[in-house]
């Protein structure tokens, strides 16, 4: 058995201590913004945040999740992360868009933490996200755009 | 003049009809109408020569309610190329719509109603964008029709604003809700009726928007899933709900062709939340769309079928994968090779060669080598499919929902109108998800839950375990010189397994789709040329990835001609224009191509006026001829490909550790009229770094046919770090040609472009990809 919030909303779930945090999400909670690219931590596509950090929920069991989870459904209501979206929408970045909610994630957890990045910090900070449409020079030009940074592509 | 008219002004009448060729004379022939539906439609090429052709019944595509939404139906899969939004925004131009009360509707497959759906081959916005403008036109009319009749009025004196009908004498004005109804009971105008739009009145087709190097110009129109996406809304595969939903997961043989021998499912039937263990019957080789067979694990979770296949004991029975149970790359890259120094199968041929190159003052050879990839899409493939009352219905991200269609059926033993393929947002597809294996899949462990949905997921193992790989490539070239540094002969053997082995008994030779991309179709005027392809045989599933062959055809020729103007002394730039030879219009069949991306040759030939300007664009652009700099380098590269032009400069800088930089990209891309530039820009921005995956780290190896590589750890594709500093896209505007592909044409230069600038910053040569560490040695 387990309790998360997620979203601001508590879930007692029966599920095993072990089973990744990514399928309760998906499988169980029935969250389908956050997705699985790897499971192993690799590419970033299920990245959510626990208590306001970014975590890989592929690789994260769900007896380590204690604390405030947020997923991607819930950036609109976050002033960085509907600041992060709103420049992803502006500079048109998304082409599948099958990661960009692990983008959008990971971003905005970096502005969050670092409001003003600089290019290598954003670079560094984002490395751990895959994007097989290989939309990263936007990605980068948003988050200087959602960090008041003009940008750059 | 009428839209007819118009059509043939722009796509016909301005090319030369025949350039004297064998088989021309029937394609003059064609009817009027058919000719006046333009560009691309001649029932031989383009959409009218594909399965189920075009389609452009208003009554099909656009829907109009009493509120004023406007429905638009998109038949084509969406994979991130954004066709969702370019192909509706075409429709809603020409309709005259508000981009804000625009929707978009996802057609079912269903090539009988909506023409035909293969999302491949780079062909969407070429095929459809005048059925889509002709679809629209008549909507409009229809709703211009009906307000005159509304006012008494001649049509005449009627005309569509933006989403409304205005009466131009008197400045009364209809919302297009309020026309719905009464136009929709209207006969639809036939094709000689319509009256497609000017240019000048035209909103969004060919309008530059977005981000455009650097600088917003303007962030409207919005791509149509832009909100959805960055919210978390999207649909992809296996984001659709369902109340009762099992997840399943299949081992697969580890070999192409091996089956399962015997299996104990003990351990895994003990797993919590594990309901079922079945068998799924592979169909042994060659595979095409079918299952490589294994055993399925249904579970309550994606992660219980999961843990459930890592508890099963199988024994997998390899006799039947005959020698691709010894499948090694190391051994099969030296046999490749071997083969590449004996003569192969001539596919095309002009002057005396063997003369050429032995008069020579000088020769230049190389062997090139290009690995397995996979096309690896972030989302990995899944489908769910529901089997009830004799009909199948499928959720599935798949390129091509009529294959998916007539495929599922055929396993079920269903017609295929009993099946129903709902085709969800692709998370990239790259030409994985063009075949539809994995709803196959679905659908056999399916029927054995008769009445429940069930979904199958691949985890990214399978996916590049299991791919339809790109094909491995050698490449051998050989050039003679003059004393001048001329070209006088040219030689080019291409080996690689073919696609054909994944439908037929391995061919071991390249087919005419495979050798016309950019093998017999080599643009350079050479005196003395022979192509060759000795054979190479298929051990794993190939199949089509983003641009196909003329990845390994464009990296050898490309390479290979910066290597002759090495061995010149000549500029790079100057020696390939000279290779060019003068600007001219090169007609498939005259070098041996009967196939040119399906579309007319009379249309599409090979422009070499058109390769020459996109050279000198991406080169002006770049700065060519300037002094780079100590350990950097400027690097060329091009090729025509779905029947578009590219050209790609790379500046890089290696520095004394060996560590790559790519400091910028310069391209330029001629693709003839541009529906979308924002999407096009967005295509080719992508291209580059996924073209630098391809120079630098992507590749899958096999030993005793076994993938070597099974996620991101050890299959490398970019990542931020790795993508150029800058990147400049310079759209060549050249509205009055036919108009070609955009997704694929891109990626083919990229490779040989950074390992040509490498070569200008260090003096090293790159032959085999991907470079790995070939920078540190």
């Amino acid at each position: 058995m387990a309790t998360l919030t997620i979203n601001g909303e508590r879930y007692e779930l029966d599920v095993p201590d072990n089973m990744p945090l990514l399928w309760v999400i998906r499988d169980v909670v029935g969250l389908k913004g956050t997705k699985f690219g790897c499971g192993m931590s690799q590419c970033g596509a299920c990245t959510v945040h626990l208590n306001g950090t970014a975590i890989r929920s592929c690789v994260t069991p769900v007896s380590a999740a204690s604390g405030e989870i947020t997923t991607i459904e819930a950036m609109a209501d976050d002033p960085v992360g509907s600041k992060v979206q709103q420049a992803w929408l502006d500079l048109g970045v998304a082409q599948c868009g099958y990661c960009q909610g692990g983008q959008i994630m990971n971003a905005t957890a970096l502005l969050k933490r670092t409001p003003n990045p600089e290019t290598g910090e954003i670079v560094d900070a984002m490395a751990g996200n895959l994007c097989r449409c290989g939309t990263y020079n936007r990605i980068l030009a948003a988050i200087e755009r959602a960090s008041g940074k003009e940008g750059e592509a | 003049m009428s839209a007819d008219d118009k059509l043939l002004i722009a796509n016909v009448s301005r090319r030369r009809f025949l350039m004297g060729l064998a088989g021309g004379s029937a394609l003059v022939l064609a009817a009027r109408w058919d000719v006046a539906l333009g560009g691309n439609e001649k029932a031989q090429f383009g959409a009218g020569a594909m399965p189920g052709g075009w389609v452009d019944d208003p009554n099909v595509f656009i829907h109009i309610e009493a509120d004023g939404i406007v429905t638009i139906v998109n038949n084509r899969s969406e994979m991130g190329q954004g066709i969702r939004t370019s192909l509706v925004m075409v429709g809603a131009d020409e309709l005259g719509a508000d981009w804000d009360q625009v929707r978009v509707e996802q057609a079912e497959g269903d090539h009988s109603k909506y023409g035909n759906q293969n999302t491949d081959g780079s062909r969407s916005m070429r095929h459809w964008y005048q059925p889509m403008r002709r679809a629209a036109a008549a909507a409009r009319q229809m709703l211009e029709q009906a307000a005159a009749n509304e006012w008494g009025v001649p049509v005449s004196e009627v005309q569509a604003g933006v989403h409304t009908i205005i009466h131009t004498p008197s400045g009364k004005e209809l919302g297009f809700g309020d026309l719905a109804a009464k136009a929709r009971e209207l006969d639809v105008p036939g094709r000689n009726a319509l009256v497609l739009k000017r240019d000048d009145e035209l909103r969004f087709v060919g309008k530059e928007t977005g981000l455009i190097n650097g600088e917003l110009k303007s962030a409207y129109p919005k791509a149509i899933d832009g909100e959805d996406i960055v919210t978390g809304k999207a649909v992809y595969g296996a984001d659709v709900p369902f109340e009762d939903l099992l997840y399943a997961v299949i081992a697969r043989p580890p070999v192409y062709g091996a089956t399962v021998g015997d299996f104990d499912d003990t351990e895994a039937l003990k797993v919590p939340g594990v309901e079922k263990v079945l068998q799924v019957e592979g169909t042994g080789q060659p595979a095409g769309f079918s299952p490589l067979g294994g055993i399925a694990v249904v579970a309550s979770n994606t992660w219980a079928a999961m843990e459930g296949r890592k508890a099963l004991k199988i024994d997998w029975n390899l006799k039947p994968a005959g020698d691709n149970a010894s499948y090694t790359s190391a051994a099969y890259r030296e046999s490749l090779e071997k083969a590449a120094e004996q003569p192969g199968k001539v596919v095309r041929q002009h002057g005396d060669l063997d003369t050429a190159l032995e008069n020579a003052s000088e020769r230049v050879s190389a062997t090139y080598y290009m690995p397995h990839m996979a096309q690896a899409p972030m989302e990995p493939p899944v489908a769910t499919v529901r089997i009830k009352d004799g009909k199948a219905e499928v959720w599935a991200p798949v390129q091509n929902p009529q294959a998916t269609r007539d495929t599922v059926a055929g396993r079920l033993g269903l017609d295929a109108k009993n099946v129903t393929v709902h085709v969800t947002l692709l998370g990239g597809g790259f030409g994985r998800k063009s075949k539809p294996d994995f709803a196959i899949e679905a659908a056999s462990i399916a029927e054995a839950f008769k009445g429940r949905p069930v979904r199958l997921q691949w985890s990214r193992e399978d996916d590049i375990h299991h791919a339809y790989y790109h094909a491995v490539s050698v490449d051998y070239l050989e050039a003679g010189l003059d004393n001048n540094g001329q070209a006088t002969g040219w030689l080019h053997r291409t080996l690689s397994p073919s696609i054909g082995s994944l439908f037929a008994p391995d061919p071991k030779h390249k087919g005419e789709f495979e050798l016309g991309m950019g093998f017999n179709t080599m643009p350079f005027s050479v005196p003395a040329l022979r192509l060759e392809n000795p054979p190479a045989p298929a051990h794993v599933r190939i199949g089509w990835f983003r641009s196909v062959y003329n990845l390994p055809h464009a990296w050898a020729i490309q390479s290979f001609a910066h290597e002759m103007a090495v061995a010149a002394g000549k500029d790079h730039r100057d020696y390939v224009l000279d290779l060019l030879g003068p600007d001219r219009e090169i007609h498939n069949l005259t070098v041996g191509d009967g196939w040119n991306y399906g579309e007319d040759p009379d249309l599409h030939p090979i422009d070499i006026g058109r390769m020459r300007k996109v050279i000198e664009r991406a080169t002006s652009e770049a700065g060519w001829g300037k002094s780079p700099g100590k350990n950097r380098g400027l690097g060329l590269a091009f090729h025509h490909s779905f029947v578009s032009y590219t050209a790609i400069v790379f500046d890089v800088e290696v520095d004394d550790q060996g560590e790559l930089i790519i400091h910028r990209a310069d391209i330029a891309f001629d693709c003839g009229p541009q529906a979308n530039p924002e999407r096009i820009r967005s295509q080719l921005e992508g291209a580059i770094v996924m073209g630098i995956g391809i120079a630098l780290q992507s590749e899958v190896t096999f030993e005793d046919g076994v993938a070597q590589q099974g996620n991101f750890d050890k299959f490398l594709i970019p990542r931020m770090p790795d993508a150029p500093k800058t990147l400049r896209v310079h759209l060549v505007d050249n509205p009055d040609e036919a108009m070609g592909g955009v997704g694929e044409p891109g990626l083919p230069p990229v490779a040989p472009a950074l390992c040509n600038a490498i070569y200008a910053a260090t003096g090293k040569r790159i032959r085999r990809l991907p470079v790995g560490d070939q920078l540190k040695a």
